[in-house]
């Protein structure tokens, strides 16, 4: 483990991962039980990856998302009431009801959306990255997708720009092995997605997903060197969903056995962090209770915050389609 | 009344009549293939091409990487060079991906090339709200297809068209769009087990009724059914045409009916600025303006993308609710 890193750094990437977790088993259920509507892409299993890279990033950093987009909007700081919120549909959701899951977003934490296009964010991440240099700050755009988007145009046109503009971009690649239910060796024939970074010419590597200290380490390089104006870099975290691609259960489809998710279980980011963690004396049984605790009453909270809101009317249908009021 | 919504002894889900197409097209038709994503192992997430990659093998059902732009250009180069490709587009919405593939390469290569290549492919594709997908997975973008000289463009209202529709198409050698609704999949209808061809360009009457004529696409056939009956028990009688083919439009089918109501207003899911109503209410003005008593009315989703939260999706997609209010404005009761 890294010699320079806090406690509380260590705490903090622990509780993260925990209210990942708990807010997207508890999504899984509302949306199981009908209670949320449409489709949730659920992150359980991927915590470690949202968590490390975010660590690195303040609000004004900005972040592109995927469908699979709430534990990248937590781990940025997105608060469960308005996020909970949003996925019931009500007015005081984080896009006011209009966006759903697929869609979350908020501009003050800098987070420029999920989005529901397979692909859809590198450009988006690296226009934000071009912006940023324009405007001579020091942020940086980070932009998530999956093994599946590596496969899209928009990422390689992302890609390619944002090397040859030499942008603070870091494109982050959560590969969990599956394109929806097409596994990795029947979409593409590389192993490594961070293998084509070299066609970009930028760097490209490799860490385990299922090791917060890893991508920690691996996104604190990635996003000096951007932050620096040194340009981009491709970062892959091998990792792995343990839901189906839609809700929990899904559709019930046949494209992985029960004892490939348990292998992956065995290896899950929070119990392995949470162990390690009680070993160096950082955490204690309770303490880590504590943290399951403190996540379960936001929950409780976000989700009475939810249900007594109330839902958009008429009149919101026909708002926000365009800016109105002065240009500048 | 059509085949179509008539009760019969064979009755199929929409999802089914899909997977009964697809297949009796790969029977028939040698360098016919279905291409997309999770198509095969999978069987499209909507389900209609369960079965087919264990009747068919991995030559003819074909996974692909999740490329839009690949997918279609996949679709015209092998049409160009002898295959006759059905090319699935999951959601509607994914040909963003690929509008260059659709628009300036597999709509005008015939053309450009001065007749030099002919494209029989078929392009299946998912369209429509009403299940909380939000802004972009539930749009009906018929009307940029059918803005493209070069593609022909069908929306099949129930399971018998889109058998129907699927068999003709893949048999048409142009470039055919077949614009399914995600909301129609249960819904069954009477589909004879042969091979058989709804035809392009005709519209059907699914209604007869002579006082008013509502011109309907897509699932909005069935609003414009339930309209018709409420209108019916306040003396209105009206006649529901399911306009089925985009591109080309059966405007013979349309004028007749007017020269019988002299009233009609049109119905679509897609936003009505800009949307195809606006085409079907010009070509009736032009072809049929002294047989018109009314403005023709038009009835489509507001202008705004489509909503995520249910309480604004409701008020959003057109229903049989604003057709019968549309019709009593027109008609002044
Ligand atoms: C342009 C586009 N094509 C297809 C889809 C349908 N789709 C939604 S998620 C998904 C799989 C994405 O796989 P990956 O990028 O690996 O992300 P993961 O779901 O594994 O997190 C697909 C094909 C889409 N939403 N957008
Ligand atoms: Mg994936």
């Amino acid at each position: 483990m890294a010699k320079n890193i806090t406690n509380k750094t260590l705490i903090d990437l622990h509780s993260c991962m925990v209210r990942i977790r708990r807010f997207e088993e508890e999504a899984g259920k509302l949306m199981e039980d009908g209670k949320i509507p449409g489709a949730l892409h659920l992150y359980v299993g991927q915590e470690a990856v949202a968590a490390g890279v975010m660590a690195h990033l303040s609000n004004k950093d900005q972040i592109t998302s995927t469908h699979r987009g709430h534990g990248h909007v937590i781990a940025k700081g997105g608060q469960f009431a308005p996020m909970f919120a949003e996925l019931y549909g009500k007015s005081t959701g984080y896009c006011k009801g209009k966006g759903g899951s697929m869609h979350i977003s908020n501009m003050a934490l800098g987070i420029l959306g999920a989005n529901g296009i397979v692909g859809g964010g590198p450009p988006i991440a690296m226009g934000a990255a071009f912006s940023n240099k324009f405007r001579k700050t020091k942020q940086v755009a980070v932009t998530f997708f999956g093994d599946g988007a590596s496969n899209e145009g928009s990422f390689h046109e992302a890609a390619n720009m944002a090397a040859l503009y030499q942008l603070p971009c870091v494109f982050v690649c959560e590969n969990n092995g599956f394109g929806e239910y097409t596994r990795q060796t029947n979409h593409q024939a590389v192993t490594d997605v961070a293998d084509r970074a070299a066609g970009y010419g930028m760097p490209g590597v490799v860490v385990d997903g299922m090791d917060v200290m890893a991508v920690y380490e691996a996104a604190e390089a990635a996003i000096k060197r951007a932050r620096a104006g040194d340009g981009p870099t491709l970062l892959e975290c091998k990792t792995y969903r343990y839901y189906d691609h839609v809700g929990v259960r899904g559709m019930g489809l046949t494209y992985r056995t029960d004892e490939e998710v348990d292998a992956w279980k065995q290896r899950d980011a929070i119990n392995s962090f949470e162990t390690l963690l009680v070993k160096q004396g950082v955490l204690t049984a309770k303490k880590i209770e504590n943290v399951y605790a403190r996540a379960n009453d936001e929950i409780k909270e976000g989700v009475a915050f939810a249900e007594s809101s109330p839902f958009p009317t008429a009149e919101d249908l026909l708002e926000d389609v365009y800016f109105v009021g002065a240009g500048s | 009344m059509s085949e179509a919504l008539k009760d019969g002894p064979r009755m199929l889900p929409y999802v089914s009549a899909i997977t009964e197409g697809v297949r009796q097209v790969l029977e028939e038709q040698d360098n016919a293939f279905v291409a997309g994503e999770d198509v095969g192992q999978a069987g499209s997430v909507f389900g209609y091409y369960q079965g087919l990659l264990a009747e068919f093998g991995d030559r003819r059902i074909v996974d692909t990487p999740i490329s839009e732009k690949g997918i279609i250009g996949l679709g015209v180069g092998a049409a160009a060079t002898g295959c006759r490709p059905i090319i699935d587009i999951m959601f509607m919405d994914f040909l963003g991906e690929c509008m260059d593939e659709v628009a300036n390469q597999m709509a005008k290569m015939r053309f450009m090339f001065g007749g030099g290549a002919t494209l029989p492919v078929t392009v299946l594709t998912m369209a429509g709200a009403g299940m909380n997908l939000a802004a972009q997975h539930s749009q009906s973008w018929e009307a940029f297809l059918a803005h493209l000289p070069g593609v022909k463009v069908l929306m099949p209202s129930n399971a018998y068209d889109a058998k129907g529709m699927i068999i003709a198409a893949a048999r048409d050698d142009n470039p055919v769009f077949v614009v399914m609704n995600k909301m129609s999949l249960a819904m069954q209808a009477e589909v004879p087990a042969e091979m058989y061809e709804v035809p392009i360009g005709k519209a059907a009457v699914v209604r007869e009724g002579s006082a008013f004529s509502i011109f309907a696409m897509g699932r909005m056939v069935h609003e414009a059914l339930a309209a018709a009956k409420t209108l019916e028990s306040l003396g209105v009688d009206c006649e529901v045409v399911d306009v089925r083919s985009i591109q080309p439009f059966d405007s013979e089918t349309a004028v007749a009916s007017i020269k019988k109501t002299h009233r009609a207003l049109v119905v679509h899911e897609a936003v009505r600025f800009g949307g195809f109503g606006g085409e079907i209410v010009a070509q009736l003005q032009e072809e049929a303006f002294d047989y018109l008593d009314a403005p023709i009315a038009r009835v489509g989703a507001p202008f705004s993308p489509v909503p995520y939260s249910p309480a604004l999706e409701k008020l959003y997609i057109p229903n049989a609710e604003r057709i019968v209010a549309e019709v009593k404005k027109v008609l002044g009761i």
